[in-house]
């Protein structure tokens, strides 16, 4: 029993390091860095004192201590992912909305800049939405 | 509320008070014909394809038949495109959008009848199988697409036989709706938008239309997808009704209706 006590403490301690060193290179943020820590916290609690698994699965009336272990992990990663896709989700409507901005921005660019073409002397001249025609078309103006 | 809602700037150009969106993806072939088709119906309109991330010369096909293009720089769909032509129509203060499709099935010689019908409507739908064209479809989404029809129909409280159609035509108040809240999800843009519509208190109206044999492409009518698309169908409905109604933005409203 020992023996898996040191195994447990020692992969709880280098997530532990893990998480340190990715916080420290900024390649993770800190509203993360919580929850990882504090499952590397209780892992290594847990291996320490095994008693505290049976008392708790006693408590809830689960007859294997290794199953609570089981239904805690399942849990944590399910509202991991869950929070996760809820993420993507946010940023990909920032993306959306980025990419309609810049549609616009480029369509109004576009006109501003071919009404000082046809009128160096005046920036807001035209009334009229400029038609360019086809020769107007040959700038750099795809990006992906 | 004014604060927060990014109102139309102040200076704003006097425009044509219609405002023709394109969404295109790859309708090079055809986007030359149908430009040229609005713009003979409807010489006092404004052109807008929304370019919708294009891999052929869509954009310059576009242009040179006299459209104002917006390139968008990834693919959106149909959705997205037109929650970006919807806010562009907003900010430079369009009274009135209509949205026909850049493959061609739709007639241009139909917005006037659209027009019409917005005198006593906020959107206007130009329909299939409303008595006029003989447009058929049969098996699963046939089926789909009748029940899509009679729910929306019950739902919206209006008639309405073709929700999915992208024959549509906004005035100034659905305009400031969408501007802000477009589902750009599948279906979102045609059947959510419209049960957002009637939550927000829009009147909606149909108007019969023919629809064409599309130029190109060809419309995906096999039993699996047809299966998928019913699925997908009651979960847009579902989910537009269990979503939170739209919030009325009372400036942007008042900002949109006033020219």
């Amino acid at each position: 029993m020992a023996r898996l006590t040191i195994v447990t403490v020692v992969v709880a301690i280098l997530a532990f390091v893990l998480v340190f060193e990715l916080l420290r290179r900024r390649r993770l943020r800190q509203k993360y860095a919580f929850l990882w820590v504090l499952v590397a916290g209780v892992t290594v609690l847990l291996s320490v004192f095994p008693e505290a698994l049976a008392h708790a699965s006693a408590l809830l009336g689960i007859a294997v201590p290794s199953n609570l272990l089981f239904l805690v992990s399942l849990l944590i990663l399910f509202g991991v992912s869950l929070q996760l896709s809820i993420e993507v989700g946010v940023l990909e409507e920032q993306t959306r909305r980025l990419a309609e901005e810049i549609g616009a921005l480029r369509l109004r660019l576009e006109e501003v800049e071919w009404r000082s073409r046809l009128d160096p002397t005046s920036d807001q001249a035209a009334d009229e939405a400029p038609v360019p025609t086809e020769d107007d078309v040959d700038g750099p103006r795809r990006c992906g | 509320m004014t604060a927060t809602a990014p109102a139309a700037p102040p200076t704003r150009q006097p425009h044509a008070p219609v405002l023709v969106v394109l969404p295109a993806l790859n309708e090079a072939e055809s986007i030359g014909r149908v430009v040229a088709e609005v713009r003979h119906h409807q010489p006092g309109a404004d052109l807008l394809v929304v370019d919708d991330g294009s891999v052929d010369r869509t954009a310059d096909v576009a242009r040179s038949a006299g459209a104002r293009v917006m390139s968008l720089p990834f693919n959106l769909g149909v959705g997205g495109a037109m929650r970006a032509a919807y806010r562009f129509a907003f900010e430079e203060g369009y009274d009135c959008v209509v949205q026909v499709d850049a493959d061609g099935q739709h007639d241009p010689s139909d917005i006037a009848r659209l027009r019409t019908a917005l005198a006593d409507a906020d959107i206007v739908v130009g329909a299939r199988f409303a008595g006029v064209g003989d447009y058929v479809v049969r098996g699963p989404r046939r089926w789909a697409m009748r029940l899509l029809a009679a729910t929306l129909s019950r739902l919206v409280g209006t008639p309405l036989t073709d929700p999915t159609s992208g024959f549509r035509m906004v005035n100034g108040r659905a305009l400031s709706l969408f501007a802000f809240d477009f589902p750009e999800e599948y279906l979102g843009d045609t059947v959510e938008a419209l049960v957002l519509a009637s939550r927000a208190r829009l009147r909606i109206a149909q108007v019969p239309v023919a629809m064409r044999e599309r130029t190109t492409g060809a419309p995906s009518q096999n039993a699996f997808r047809s299966s998928a698309y019913l699925v997908r169908v009651v979960t847009a409905i579902v989910l537009a009704v269990a979503r939170r109604a739209p919030i009325a933005r009372p400036g942007s409203t008042v900002e949109a209706t006033a020219t």
